[in-house]
């Protein structure tokens, strides 16, 4: 690599460094604070055990809280928080709308539809149809998505409103699905999950969804390059040499997989690929090459923070974590939006 | 001939755009594309740089139908300017020039010797290389039109093509770019309003109405009192320049 260096984009290299230690100590406050609080020597210590590094002593209930619940749990909001940033930078970029991303544009109400109708109806059984089902609703969304803002040439409000028109319908199917066929506990299961709830995820949660996204991440940065070139829309992409129809379909897949495997694990999220993005071009470019690996990391710093205050503002009660999210990515939602509107 | 179209016929949803359009450019000429709104001019190109396939009729690049080159093998060769090229990502005029090295660069590579000699070039043609660093949202129209022809010269094209380059641009910018154009000694095709501009800069010329070719030449040969009449319903006397060039004061 012997791109010249530009006027405030040297900080590649600066900010994965910072972003990936940010990320182990995030993921290390995330496992010591808790109802039972332990210490980070402690952490250190157990994660030393597990690996063959270490034989310190430690109490078997303080370590099966780290190993078990605390680690997998942190691990699987930092996929999250990496696979959904990398989702709002992709769909930004090809869509050329600096407001998409998968909770704006109704991906993850389909995808929560689709999970919904797995779980309720219950077409199919397990974690694979469980995600599989939410892909279909995910893909389903695209396509209504899609069909509603000729294909996302209508112009950023018409794609924006498209969305909103997605997950209002889907949302109220699932809601429909929901009421009419779901008993009350289910109901209020369902409520809580479609917020978006870490609680409850484990190391097959993490398994599966490690796989996806370094899968999901390598295919995205595969098409880097062509990511790049849609810079000036579609017609100059393939005035470039891109096949944009191929690249846009593997793309949108990539990410309807990506969001219906985070959906069907942890319920929609929004506003983690809308906001974290937005940062990382600001501080390192436009450039894919760097901005999605940059993005992986930084979205997941996001979400496992995230977590933390979710699970800290309430004792004895952990928020919705969409809450959280929502409460920091509306305002920057707001400005984006407000900056947009007004003419160059 | 390095590019050739034979009866090209384009519809979209029932609507005829273009009908039994050929066109030929010799070597390192310039064809100025005229027509009024609508005749389908941008059309064409579009057909041309194979962004949309024809119904009927093709395109060839040294006899070798378009139809079947990869995508990627044509951008190496022929590049093309759009009318509007609008983003609001915030890039420099240097990530713009090298986005015309898309074509040349394999998946996952940073960028070689040969994409930066390409670019610094570019820019140099362009007049842009002090402007490297600039932002695009920072630059004028003229600026804009200079970046996006710098990019296509990344590009390493054979033949050009631009689609009204000179729209929204002061008069002194539109004959600063025409000139560029002109030096650069490709083969061109631009698709053009300004009919004394088309006169002064084009080797050849051919006329749209209505997706139909209604004539083709040499500027004398076109521009003449009835065609202009005929397509663009105005009323003219000629003047010739002191270069022997025609020019056209409008009634």
């Amino acid at each position: 690599m012997t791109t010249r260096a530009m006027p405030g984009r040297g900080g590649f290299a600066a900010l994965l460094a910072i972003s990936a230690m940010a990320l182990t100590l995030a993921v290390a406050l995330a496992v010591s604070i808790g109802e039972m609080r332990i210490p980070l020597s402690t952490v250190a210590l157990s994660m030393g055990n597990h690996l063959g590094w270490t034989e310190a002593p430690i109490s078997r209930i303080q370590d099966s809280v780290i190993w078990d619940l605390r680690l997998s749990r942190a691990l699987v909001a930092a996929l999250c928080g990496a696979g959904l940033a990398i989702c709002g930078a992709i769909l930004q970029s090809l869509l050329r709308n600096t407001l998409a991303e998968p909770y704006v544009l109704g991906v993850s109400a389909g995808a929560s539809t689709g999970a919904v109708a797995v779980i309720i109806l219950g077409v199919g059984a397990g974690a694979v149809s469980l995600s599989a089902g939410a892909f279909a609703g995910a893909l389903a969304a695209f396509a209504f998505v899609a069909l509603l803002s000729d294909g996302g040439r209508g112009g950023p409000d018409r794609t924006i409103l498209a969305g909103v028109a997605a997950a209002q319908l889907f949302n109220a199917l699932t809601a429909y699905v929901v009421t009419t066929s779901g008993n009350a506990q289910q109901a209020r299961d369902v409520m809580f999950w479609l917020l978006g709830s870490f609680g409850g995820v484990r190391w097959p949660e993490f398994q599966l969804l490690a796989v996806v996204i370094v899968i999901g991440l390598a295919v995205c940065i595969w098409y880097a390059h062509a990511l790049d070139a849609f810079t000036f829309g579609d017609d100059a992409a393939a005035s470039m040499g891109i096949p944009v129809a191929r690249v846009r379909i593997v793309l949108f897949v990539t990410t309807a997989l990506i969001t219906a495997t985070i959906v069907s694990m942890v319920g929609s999220i929004g506003f983690v690929g809308l906001v974290v993005p937005h940062a990382v071009r600001f501080l390192i470019g436009p450039g894919h090459m760097r901005l999605l690996p940059a993005c992986a990391v930084v979205g997941a710093v996001f979400m496992v923070l995230a977590d933390i205050v979710s699970r800290s503002v309430m004792t004895q009660q952990t928020l919705p974590i969409g809450i959280v999210t929502a409460l920091v990515g509306v305002p920057c939602f707001s400005l984006i939006l407000y900056r947009a509107r007004r003419p160059a | 001939m390095s590019i050739a179209a034979t009866n090209l016929g384009w519809s979209v949803r029932r609507r005829t755009i273009l009908d039994d359009v050929s066109v030929t450019v010799a070597p390192g000429t310039i064809l100025g594309l005229l027509g009024p709104n609508g005749s389908g001019k941008s059309s064409l190109l579009r057909l041309l740089a194979g962004l949309r396939r024809p119904d009927r009729g093709r395109v060839t690049l040294d006899g070798q139908d378009i139809a079947g080159m990869r995508r990627r093998d044509l951008a190496r060769r022929v590049a093309l300017v759009q009318q509007h090229a609008a983003t609001e990502m915030n890039v420099t005029v240097q990530d713009v020039v090298m986005l015309g090295r898309t074509p040349h660069r394999a998946p996952l590579s940073g960028c070689s010797a040969a994409d930066l000699a390409a670019v610094d070039t570019a820019l140099a043609q362009t007049g842009m290389t002090d402007r490297r660093d600039q932002g695009w949202q920072s630059l004028s129209g003229g600026e804009r039109q200079r970046v996006q022809i710098a990019r296509a010269l990344a590009q390493n094209p054979r033949e050009l093509f631009l689609d009204e380059p000179t729209n929204h641009l002061d008069i002194q910018h539109q004959l600063e770019l025409l000139r560029l154009i002109a030096r650069l000694g490709l083969t061109s095709i631009v698709a053009l309003h300004n009919l004394n501009h088309a006169a002064m800069f084009c080797d050849r010329l051919l006329v749209l109405e209505g997706g139909r070719v209604v004539a083709e030449g040499t500027p004398d040969q076109v521009l003449t009192a009835d065609l202009l009449a005929d397509v663009f319903r105005v009323r003219c006397d000629f003047h010739r320049t002191s270069d022997g060039r025609r020019h056209i004061l409008f009634r």
